[in-house]
């Protein structure tokens, strides 16, 4: 039952990027066309529940057993660092197809703030490696939505009629905030 | 003087929020009131100029295969410190700035200048373009703070100017965030397209 609660809450009620402003530069970057905030929910997704599961156990096993938890912030982004890297090199050798797909999104995660922010978001809650990985794997769900959400809605907005000094950044801005109020009607479901 | 050149770059003509657009989570995540968005800028000064030096400072000793993960140990190293010290000396501030200090690592804007300028100029302008950027980045978090403080409840550095409850609740929360970010960027485009 409250995994349920868990998946509900990350993807409606505390959105990553919309009440969390994690991910919020790929959210402005890629979000343009549809497709593209596809594929890059899509590998954010793989990534992020992947690396959830890393640093939970180096956290674990790691740093807690040897008392080293001022080396969190350290580990972490090396540790998320590397595993983009090699998750790019797996995708390439077993699915290229995949990687055209994902392909050119992929290194742009590893800054990605919403990766590192889950990572050390799902250590301060104090879940446990199954908590971990639902909570993760439903914050890259509600990614997603926000995105494709946010892609959809700028798709169609190349069609209206904008004042010079808006175009771009700051009527994209302004229509994420109007996202982000719709998106606070969930508040109080979970 | 060509150092206090780069230094007004960072925060004028290539101002980190206002026209790289770069860092963009912690803008709008910590600017709920202008004392936050000043201290999360001061905090990011902090860690840009000290990683822009080392960088400048071992930037001919690392080979060039393992540029960025250095880069990133040394920029991940200083956020620690800068976690210890703000836990041990400033706990309210490090509670209320929460999960955004460690983010500072994956904040693209210090990666960014380590690349672009620290790996290939020498220290001390370095340590003048991490000044500027860093300066830059606490004036546009700062102000955006101010704005939102201020609409939202009255009151700037908590100051009240007037009575909270006309206040519009809704720039201290997240939509809000970006509305007002998006407002201060359409204002700077003016003020750049008449300059």
């Amino acid at each position: 039952m409250e995994y349920i609660i868990i998946f509900i809450s990350a993807i409606f009620v505390n959105n990553i990027v919309l009440s969390q402003f994690l991910g919020i530069c790929p959210f402005l970057g890629v979000s343009k066309k549809v497709e593209t905030a596809v594929g890059m929910s899509a590998a954010v997704a793989f990534v992020l529940t992947i690396a959830t599961i890393f640093t939970f156990l180096i956290q674990k096993f790691v740093l807690d057993a040897f008392d080293l938890q001022y080396l969190q912030t350290v580990t972490f982004i090396l540790v998320i660092a590397a595993l983009v890297q090699m998750v790019e090199i797996i995708i390439k050798k077993v699915s290229p197809a995949l990687y055209q797909a994902l392909g050119v999104f992929l290194p742009l995660i590893t800054t990605n703030c919403c990766i590192m922010g889950v990572t050390i978001l799902v250590i301060q809650k104090d879940m446990n490696l199954l908590q971990g990985v639902v909570y993760a794997f439903s914050t890259a769900l509600g990614f997603g939505l926000a995105l494709i959400l946010f892609a959809g809605l700028r798709e169609q907005m190349e069609y209206s009629h904008i004042p010079k000094g808006m175009k771009g950044t700051p009527v994209a801005l302004v229509t994420a905030g109007l996202l982000a109020m719709a998106f606070m009607g969930f508040s109080g479901i979970a | 003087m060509n150092n206090f050149k780069t230094l007004m770059n960072g925060v004028v003509t290539e101002n980190p929020t206002f026209v790289l657009l770069l860092g963009m989570c912690p803008t709008l995540g910590t600017t709920s009131s202008a004392l936050n968005g000043f201290s999360m800028g001061i905090a990011t000064l902090f860690v840009l100029v000290c990683s822009n030096v080392v960088i400048s400072s071992i930037k001919n000793i690392i080979p060039d295969m393992v540029r960025i993960p250095a880069f990133v140990v040394v920029i991940a190293s200083f956020v620690s410190l800068l976690q210890m010290i703000m836990q041990a000396y400033t706990p309210a501030l490090y509670s209320s700035l929460g999960i955004f200090i460690p983010l500072i690592v994956v904040n693209c804007i210090l990666l960014g200048r380590a690349e672009a300028f620290a790996a290939k100029n020498k220290v001390i302008p370095s340590l003048f373009d991490g000044l500027g950027m860093g300066l830059g980045f606490t004036m546009a978090l700062t102000i955006l703070g101010a704005v939102r403080e201020l609409i939202g409840t009255g009151k700037i550095f908590s100051v009240s100017l007037y009575p909270e409850q006309y206040g519009m609740l809704l720039f201290v929360l997240a939509p809000g965030a970006f509305i007002a970010l998006g407002y201060l960027i359409a204002v700077v485009n003016k003020i750049k397209g008449k300059a």
